[in-house]
Formats: C-alpha cells, sequence, structure tokens
C-alpha cells in the first residue's frame, strides 16, 4: 500500500461509514456495528500513516487543481499527523461511549445522528492532512454544515436558537473575515500551500501582516478566542458524545491547529517576529483565558462550565502559538493533543452523570461520588490534567509555553498561565470535592432516585481516556518528537528520531536554537 | 458532404428549429404530443450548441451569413467563445428543464392551454438563443421581443390572478427596456450606418466623443439594466417569477436576465470598447454602485419574504448584482467572475426554483408556513433545496465558492479590499434566509397538507437533483467553467476590432 492510498483510505472510511449507516437504519446493531468497524478501521489507518511519518516520511496525496491557483491536495506533516491520531483514537472510544449514552437516553433520530458523526470525522481528517488553505478551508465548512444538525439534534426551540448563534458565528466569521484571509494571501503570496517558513516573507508589509494576522486569528471562530466564543457554550444543547468528541476535540481542534497552522506554514514565525504587528495576539489570548476562567467559575450548568473551560484553554494554544517561539509552538501542538483526551473525559463523566443520575447541575452532584466511582475518578484526573498537574497530560503543554514565554520573555504569558493555573482549580476541584465529600442532599436522592454507575460502555470509553490522560504524561515520546519536528522542518525529515531527543523532551538536541536556549529556560522554570 | 453542409447549418438550426417547432405546436394543439416535440427539440439544441463550441474552441469563430447575405448588409450569426458558452447554458437549461415540466405543467396548468404553454416555451427558448447568436442589433432585438412576448404569456400563464398583473407589469418594464435599447441602436445606426456588431465597432471610433454615441451608449445601458434588473430597475422580477409557474420560473430565471447580461457585455466590450466605456466614462462607479445596493438591499428584503419563491426572486436581484458587479470591475479576474457566475447563478437557481416546484406540486403552493415540517416529508427534494442553498451561500466546494473568489480577488486586486468584505458580506445574508426555510422545514411539526406530502416523482427529482449535483461538480472541478469564462472575459478585451 503506497502512502497516497493511506491517506485516500484516511478520507474514505468516514464517508464511507455514514453512507452505510443508514442502510441499516432499521437494525440498531449491525448500524452501531458499522459506526466501530469504520472507527477502527479509520484508527488503524491513521496508525499506518503515523507510522511512516515517524520514519521520516511526508506521504503526499494530489493535488487536484480546482481553478487556477485552488488545489485539492493533502500532505501529512507533523502537526496534522497529531490532529488526526487524536481525532482519530477518541473517536473509536467516543463511538463506544455514543451507544451508551444514545441508548440509554433513548435519544430520537440515532440514525441520522451517527451519519453526521462519520461526515463530522471525514470533514477533520480532511483538515488534519490539507496541504494547502483552500483544501482545509473546505473541509473547515464542512465541518461546520455537518455539525449543525448535530448542535440541534434536540429539534426544539432552544436547540433551534443554539443552532443559529452556532452557524451565524461560524458561517459569518469564516466567510467575512477567513475567506478574505485566504483571498488575500493567494494574491499575494501566489500560491496557498503550506510551506514551512511561510509563504508571505517579502511579499506583505509588516501593516499588512498585522491585519492578515487579525483577519485569521477571528475569522477562525472554531478557535474561539473572545469575543467570537459565543457559538460553543450554545452548542453545548447536543448530545453529550456531540459536546464530547466534536467540541471538546474535532471542532475545537480544527479551529487551534488552522491557527498554529497558519502561524508556522502561512505567516512563518520569524516573519511575525520581525513584523512586530502581532502582539495584540498575546493580549487577546491571554485575556480569553483569564476571562473565559472568570465566566466558568460562575456557572452552575456542568456542561456549560466546561464549555468556558474550553474556551479558555484553547486560547492556550493561540497564545502559544502567539509567543512566537519553537517551543511554544511545541507547546501549542502537545496541548492541542493533552486538552482533547483531558476534556473528552470530563464530558464523558458529565454525560454519564446526565445518563445515570438526569442531573445536570454541579449544585446536584454533592455526594455522587460515592455511588459512581468509576466517573467521578476518571473525572477528577481529567479535572488535574486541566490545571495542569503532575502526572497528566496537561501539565505537559504548559510546560512548554512556559518555556517559549522565559525564552522570549514574554512575561503576560507567564502571568496568564500561573493566574489561570489557579483558577482552574478554583472551578474544578470544588466539584470533585463535593462529590466525594460532601452529603448527597435528600431532596435530590428524590429527583433521581437511586442509581449506580452509568451503563458499562460509558464508564469502558471514560475509563479508557482518563487513563490516556495519564499515559499521555508517562510516554509523551512520540507526541513531543512530533511537535518537534514541526519547528525544525527539515531536520527531522530524514532519518529514524534521536534517541536522546526522546530520552529528553525538553530539548531538541544541541545543535539547533532550541535546544541551546531551551535549556537554560528549563532550569529557570524549575 | 450532407453531415458538413449540416455542421454549416449549425447556427441557423440553432434558432430555426424551436421556431418551427413553436408554429408546430401551436397547430397540433395535442398536450403530449407537443411536450414530445419539445422535449426533442430542446434536447437537440444542447447538441447544437456544444458542437458549436467545441468548433469555436479549436477552430475560432464561426461567421454565418444568413440567407447568402454576406454581413455588414446581411444578418449575421456569429459564434465566438463568449456567446458560444451563453448558448451551451441557455440550451442545457433548456433541455434539462423538459422531462420535469411534463408532471409539473399538468399540475399547473389548464389542461386546455398546456399545448400552448410548450409552444411559448419554444418560442421563448428560441427568442433567447436567437439573441445570444445573432450579430446584428435590430436582429437582437427581434428575438428580444419574441422572447420577451412569449415570457408575458408564459407568466400570465400562472394559476394565481395576481399572474396576471405580473405579466401585465412586466409587459410595461420590458417594453420600455426594449424601447430604450431600441432607441439606442437607432442612434448607433444614424452615427455609425451599420447595424452589424463587428462592422459598427469598427465605425464607431471615429464618431467615438460625438453626443448621439454617448446617449447611445446611457440608452443601451438603462434598456438592458432594466432587462437584467439591476436594482433599482428589478421590481418587475420578484412579481413575475412569484406569479408565474415553476417550469416558467425555473427556465426563465436561470437564462433570461442572463441574455440582458450577454448584450450589455457585448456593447460595452465589443462595440464601444472597454477603455472608452470604463476610462473615458464613469460607468464603473455607477454599475458599483447599483450592484452593491442590489447584493444588500435585495437580500434584506428577501429575508422577510413569507412566499419561498418570492425571497428566491429577490435573491436573484441580489445574485445578479454580483454579475454586473464583475463587469464594473473591469478587469480579466473580476469579468471572469461575473462570467463564470452567469453561468453558476443559472445552476443554482435553476435547482432551487424546481425544489421548490416540487413542494408546489405536493402542498399547491410555496409559502413558507405551509412549508413546516416538509424536510422530514420530502427529504430527497429538499436535500436539493439546501446543497443548492450552500451554493447560493458560497460554501466552498460549492459553485458559488468559485464565482466569490473571482470577484473577490477582483477586488482585492484593484486594490478595493473593502469591496471584497462588501462581497462575502453580503453572502452572510443568504445564510439567514435558506437558514430561515431551513428551519421551518427541519423544525416545525409538519400541519395540513404537508403532513402527507411524499417526494415527486422520478421524472421531476432527476431534473433537479442534476442541476443540485452540478453545483458541486462544477464547484468541485471549476476547470471547464472558470476556463472558459476567463477565456471569453480574454475574447472580450480583445473585442472585435482586428
Amino acid at each position: 500500500m503506497t502512502s497516497s492510498d493511506l491517506i485516500l483510505y484516511a478520507l474514505a472510511i468516514p464517508f464511507v461509514t455514514a453512507i452505510l449507516i443508514p442502510l441499516a437504519h432499521r437494525v440498531p446493531n449491525l448500524r452501531e456495528a458499522i459506526t466501530l468497524v469504520g472507527a477502527g478501521g479509520l484508527f488503524v489507518t491513521v496508525m499506518m500513516i503515523l507510522g511512516r511519518v515517524l520514519a521520516g516520511e511526508r506521504p503526499s496525496l494530489g493535488p487536484v487543481e480546482v481553478m487556477p491557483r485552488l488545489e485539492i491536495g493533502f500532505n501529512v506533516e507533523p502537526l496534522g499527523m497529531i490532529f488526526a491520531c487524536v481525532a482519530s483514537t477518541l473517536w473509536v472510544i467516543n463511538s463506544i461511549y455514543s451507544i451508551g449514552y444514545m441508548r440509554g437516553n433513548n435519544e430520537p433520530r440515532q440514525t441520522s445522528f451517527y451519519v453526521c458523526f462519520g461526515v463530522s470525522l471525514g470533514a477533520t481528517m480532511g483538515i488534519a492532512f490539507s496541504a494547502n488553505l483552500f483544501t482545509l478551508f473546505l473541509f473547515y465548512e464542512l465541518l461546520t454544515l455537518v455539525t449543525y444538525p448535530l448542535v440541534t439534534h434536540k429539534g426544539n426551540e432552544n436547540a433551534m436558537k443554539a443552532g443559529r448563534v452556532y452557524l451565524m458565528l461560524l458561517i459569518g466569521t469564516s466567510m467575512l473575515l477567513l475567506l478574505p484571509a485566504i483571498v488575500w494571501t493567494g494574491f499575494l503570496a501566489g500560491t496557498l500551500d503550506f510551506t514551512p517558513g511561510g509563504i508571505l516573507a517579502g511579499n506583505a508589509s509588516p501593516a499588512l501582516i498585522g491585519v492578515l494576522a487579525f483577519l485569521f486569528v477571528y475569522g477562525i471562530g472554531k478557535a474561539a478566542v473572545m469575543p467570537v466564543h459565543f457559538w460553543l457554550p450554545a452548542a453545548m444543547v447536543a448530545p453529550t458524545p456531540v459536546s464530547a468528541l466534536l467540541h471538546a476535540v474535532a471542532v475545537v481542534k480544527a479551529g487551534v491547529f488552522t491557527v498554529t497552522k497558519v502561524v508556522v506554514y502561512i505567516f512563518g514565525i520569524d516573519v511575525l517576529a520581525s513584523a512586530g504587528t502581532v502582539d495584540w495576539m498575546l493580549w487577546v489570548s491571554g485575556g480569553t483565558i483569564l476571562l473565559a476562567s472568570l465566566v466558568a467559575l460562575r456557572q452552575d450548568n456542568l456542561k456549560r462550565r466546561l464549555a468556558f473551560s474550553t474556551v479558555s484553554q484553547l486560547s492556550y494554544v493561540v497564545m502559544a502559538a502567539a509567543i512566537l517561539a519553537p517551543i511554544s509552538l511545541v507547546g501549542a501542538a502537545v496541548h492541542i493533543a493533552a486538552h482533547a483526551v483531558s476534556k473528552i473525559t470530563l464530558f464523558f463523566a458529565a454525560g454519564s452523570v446526565y445518563t445515570a443520575a438526569h442531573v445536570t447541575e454541579i449544585s446536584q452532584m454533592k455526594g455522587i461520588g460515592r455511588r459512581m466511582p468509576w466517573t467521578m475518578v476518571a473525572f477528577a484526573i481529567g479535572a488535574l490534567s486541566m490545571i495542569g498537574v503532575p502526572p497528566t497530560a496537561g501539565f505537559l503543554g504548559k510546560w512548554f509555553i512556559l518555556q517559549g514565554a522565559y525564552e522570549t520573555e514574554k512575561w503576560i504569558a507567564v502571568g496568564v498561565v500561573i493566574l489561570s493555573t489557579g483558577l482552574n482549580a478554583a472551578y474544578f476541584l470544588p466539584i470533585v470535592f463535593s462529590a466525594f465529600f460532601e452529603k448527597e442532599r435528600p431532596e435530590h436522592v428524590g429527583e433521581h432516585g437511586d442509581h449506580g454507575e452509568a451503563p458499562l460502555p460509558i464508564v469502558i470509553a471514560l475509563t479508557l481516556t482518563a487513563i490516556g490522560t495519564v499515559a499521555l504524561f508517562l510516554f509523551p515520546d512520540t507526541l513531543v518528537f512530533l511537535a518537534q519536528s514541526m519547528v525544525d522542518g527539515g531536520a527531522m525529515v530524514e532519518g529514524v528520531p534521536d534517541p536522546d531527543m526522546l530520552a529528553d523532551p525538553g530539548g531538541v538536541g544541541s545543535d539547533t536554537a532550541v535546544g541551546t536556549e531551551a535549556a537554560p529556560a528549563e532550569e529557570e522554570a524549575q | 458532404m450532407i453531415s458538413t453542409q449540416l455542421l454549416d447549418q449549425l447556427p441557423a438550426l440553432q434558432v430555426c428549429l424551436p421556431l418551427a417547432g413553436a408554429a408546430l405546436c401551436a397547430l397540433i394543439d395535442r398536450r403530449y404530443i407537443a411536450w414530445v416535440l419539445t422535449t426533442l427539440i430542446s434536447f437537440a439544441m444542447p447538441v447544437i450548441a456544444v458542437m458549436m463550441l467545441i468548433q469555436v474552441m479549436t477552430v475560432g469563430p464561426i461567421s454565418y451569413a444568413f440567407g447568402g447575405w454576406e454581413p455588414p448588409f446581411g444578418i449575421e450569426y456569429r459564434v465566438d467563445v463568449v456567446n458560444g458558452f451563453l448558448l451551451v447554458l441557455i440550451s442545457v437549461m433548456g433541455a434539462i428543464i423538459m422531462p420535469y415540466a411534463l408532471r409539473s405543467v399538468a399540475a399547473e396548468i389548464a389542461r386546455n392551454k398546456q399545448a400552448w404553454f410548450y409552444c411559448m416555451y419554444l418560442l421563448c427558448l428560441a427568442g433567447l438563443l436567437g439573441m445570444a447568436i445573432t450579430a446584428d442589433a435590430f436582429n437582437a432585438f427581434v428575438f428580444m421581443e419574441i422572447s420577451s412576448l412569449s415570457m408575458y404569456v408564459l407568466i400570465a400563464l400562472g394559476r394565481d390572478k395576481r399572474a396576471l398583473v405580473a405579466a401585465y407589469q412586466y409587459l410595461i418594464l420590458g417594453t420600455i427596456g426594449a424601447t430604450l435599447y431600441v432607441i439606442g441602436v437607432g442612434l448607433l445606426f444614424a452615427m455609425t450606418g451599420t447595424l452589424n456588431f463587428g462592422d459598427m465597432a469598427e465605425r464607431i471610433v471615429a464618431v467615438e466623443q460625438s453626443r448621439p454615441v454617448l446617449a447611445a451608449l446611457a440608452f443601451i445601458t438603462v434598456g438592458m439594466c432594466l432587462k437584467l434588473a439591476l436594482f433599482p430597475l428589478h421590481v418587475w422580477l420578484p412579481n413575475a417569477y412569484t406569479g408565474a409557474p415553476s417550469v416558467a420560473t425555473a427556465f426563465i430565471a436561470s437564462t433570461a436576465t442572463k441574455v440582458a447580461v450577454y448584450l450589455l457585455l457585448r456593447f460595452y466590450f465589443s462595440i464601444f470598447g472597454a477603455a472608452f466605456v470604463f476610462e473615458d466614462l464613469p460607468v464603473t462607479p455607477i454599475l458599483l454602485v447599483m450592484s452593491v445596493a442590489a447584493m444588500f438591499a435585495a437580500s434584506i428584503v428577501a429575508i422577510f419574504q413569507g412566499n419561498v419563491k418570492r425571497m428566491l426572486a429577490y435573491s436573484s436581484v441580489a445574485q445578479m448584482g454580483y454579475i454586473t458587479l464583475g463587469i464594473a470591475l473591469a478587469t480579466p479576474i473580476g469579468l471572469t467572475g461575473g462570467i463564470v457566475h452567469l453561468f453558476n447563478h443559472a445552476l443554482m437557481k435553476g435547482a432551487l426554483f424546481m425544489a421548490l416546484g416540487c413542494v408546489a406540486l405536493r402542498i399547491g403552493g410555496c409559502r413558507l408556513d405551509a412549508m413546516a415540517g416538509i424536510g422530514r416529508r420530502m427529504p430527497i427534494t429538499m436535500a436539493a433545496f439546501v446543497i443548492a442553498g450552500l451554493s447560493l451561500i458560497g460554501v466552498p466546494g460549492t459553485v458559488g465558492f468559485v464565482s466569490k473568489w473571482y470577484l473577490a480577488l477582483g477586488a482585492i486586486e484593484a486594490g478595493w479590499w473593502w469591496l471584497a468584505f462588501l462581497i462575502v458580506g453580503s453572502s452572510l445574508l443568504a445564510v439567514v434566509y435558506i437558514g430561515r426555510v431551513v428551519e421551518v422545514a427541519w423544525f416545525r411539526a409538519p400541519t395540513g397538507t404537508a403532513a402527507e406530502a411524499t417526494d415527486p416523482p422520478l421524472s421531476m427529482l432527476i431534473p433537479t437533483w442534476i442541476l443540485a449535483a452540478a453545483c458541486i461538480a462544477f464547484g468541485l472541478d471549476a476547470g471547464f467553467t472558470a476556463g472558459v469564462a476567463a477565456e471569453a472575459a480574454d475574447a472580450l478585451f480583445a473585442g472585435l476590432r482586428q
């Protein structure tokens, strides 16, 4: 099998799955089996691609010309590989979870639910592997459109209103800001290909770079930088599996992935750093991190609190990109993966509580840890990861971001990370504490009756992702290696990974600029 | 030998076949026979048009002297890339609608008038094709009248009484438009002594700055803008589209206004010359303001319509704004955007109006309230509606994006970055009005006739889906459409003068 074939399969499998699902409309077990086989097939395919990327290959497919200057093409580079791995792995787990959740809650229209899910994953793969801005934009919009029926799944007035906000904000920002940015970039550079070092060097004045960066950052509404974050809390009306995989992983990560990709491969960090017109990115992302955390503090609805936490965490990635240090970009890539696996755990737990106890508010969750120990332990692990406590994955991303901030002396970023860590603790730990150590209120017992854990598929799924959250901290080598090779471009393309580098995730090896400057930064951080 | 002789006669056949067919339909006056005849002829039209376009692309422009009278004295039919492309568009649309027409016409038009409907349909087709193919300014006027008169009848055949008023309104405004055009042509004839486009283009250079020529330009501009429904000369269009039978709306919406755009292009670029029109005269700012006003005003009005057909009619006015915007940019890329949007808009509006026709067949109207819950009852029809609606919005992967790309690129290239934002901004209004239909069609419980509605027969579904699929196919592979449009734009800039 050639690498091009593998990319083709990775793109085709989710779409084919989506086509097959309606055929099994009347046989739910077969229908869910198709989803699981599709998810499994995609996982295996992506892992095979991962093998080749780790061996130094950069598989590509296409390009096919749509019209002059616009091509559909795919090229797997390390950042896209990370994103694809995260999404495809979590799709498998999420599919198991969905079965438990959708059946446990007797949700209507399950067939169209699974169809849209399949297409969403196909679009996510398209985004992850896209070789140019046009291809990315194509799948980016597809992802928005196909998640709209999932957000409005409940079909009531509330869902319809949320759907409006969702669609108008995401389509609105992408059409009004992102599309002109792409056209402008195409006009200036004559190409839209993602190229190491960027394509805008020498083609745009510093002021124009600042304008383009603004259009990109706010045009990519999926990155949820305030004030274009409203769609994300609105999307929480969707069934929890949607919130978990799409609005904690696929959709939002597509946003920050795109921002990172644009910073690295369209502008190039050197061009941005020398332009000096993008300092505001640091301020808006830092502001988003803190403000969203403050808002999260005040939410009693669990899913809404998680949503604002996501808004806040997404801006970590944007801020990491805005620091414009190679090491912080490693942090951005690592944080994409780390936040994904932790946040999906939290959502799984929220859905588990809803399915078993029909509880949606945090104030109703007192003492629930004793009835649902698996769920709440997993929740605790996810929460620790959000705060960034070792041994959880959340620590890794923050670590690299802080290194980059020290290195480039962006003290605002350092301050934001410290403050937000405190805020994260303030809005997550009380939930954990009251779930385990406070007494259940009798009136709540009356509301939801006597219950134990959620259905088995749910428990399996959230246990797996909780384990993943810890495992990612303990075995970060592959992830960090990929993130590392994103920033040093050509250096890692040939040959196998350097064993020294793998042993020391902080440095890249003594011969690169990152390595030499990162070492003192590490000591400083300690 | 016979085959080459026949090939030489293609330009004449393109117009004469439907004309003769129309006469036959009127004489026979049997609805099935009329439908079969109309279908056969309308299927022959794209074959002829494509053969001519291939010849144009490989050999060069075709010149046909009608009745053997050599141009510039006789009437010349001339096919180049610009109108070759348009002929393909009109004839393909005309053919795709025919299988669809059988059921829709049977449901919407009185039995004894159906043969007349097909007669008028063929006349209209002949008129539009004639306008596109002729290289004679007065002959174009004749064909304009043929198409317009038959169009008035097509509209008046709608079962709604208001269709009569709409047809009458269109009759008056359409006639004013045509009169303005013919006054302009008269002035040009007085100054140049010729009606042949090529000949006129050569002779006009000497009298370019004279007052009658300037007046002629103004008359022709206003006349054609009335015909193509450029805001604020669009008032006839929403009523006409709403009142007309579904088939007529789908056909007229995707062809008639496009031919008027073509004539305007012909006069601007081939006869007056781009330098004269756009550099010496302030045509660009005038067209630009009108186009942008159309894009926004008509889209905003569309949002508040209770009748979906009327909503799409206003959307057409807005979309014509994109096309004239492409002309106003007066650069190869901008003009390519305008021309490619001619084609793209025909595809998506055709699909949208045909999907609506399917709904009308089942629930007897196009009021938004009556369409509650229709998305679950007629999923295949409404899926086509959504796809074409997404094209209207300009989602990447659809034809609407291709147009928008060229127009935005043209605007940025001209240094008008604010215009690029206006272009994409107006498309957001389409999200609102298409979104409204989607919400009603899927989120409300069906009532009345909508509760029992089902997808229409295949004869209507397949043509609708051909157009909807084309919206995506030409959006993902715009090589043909954008390529031909770019060549057409280059040909227009090159001009007719040798």
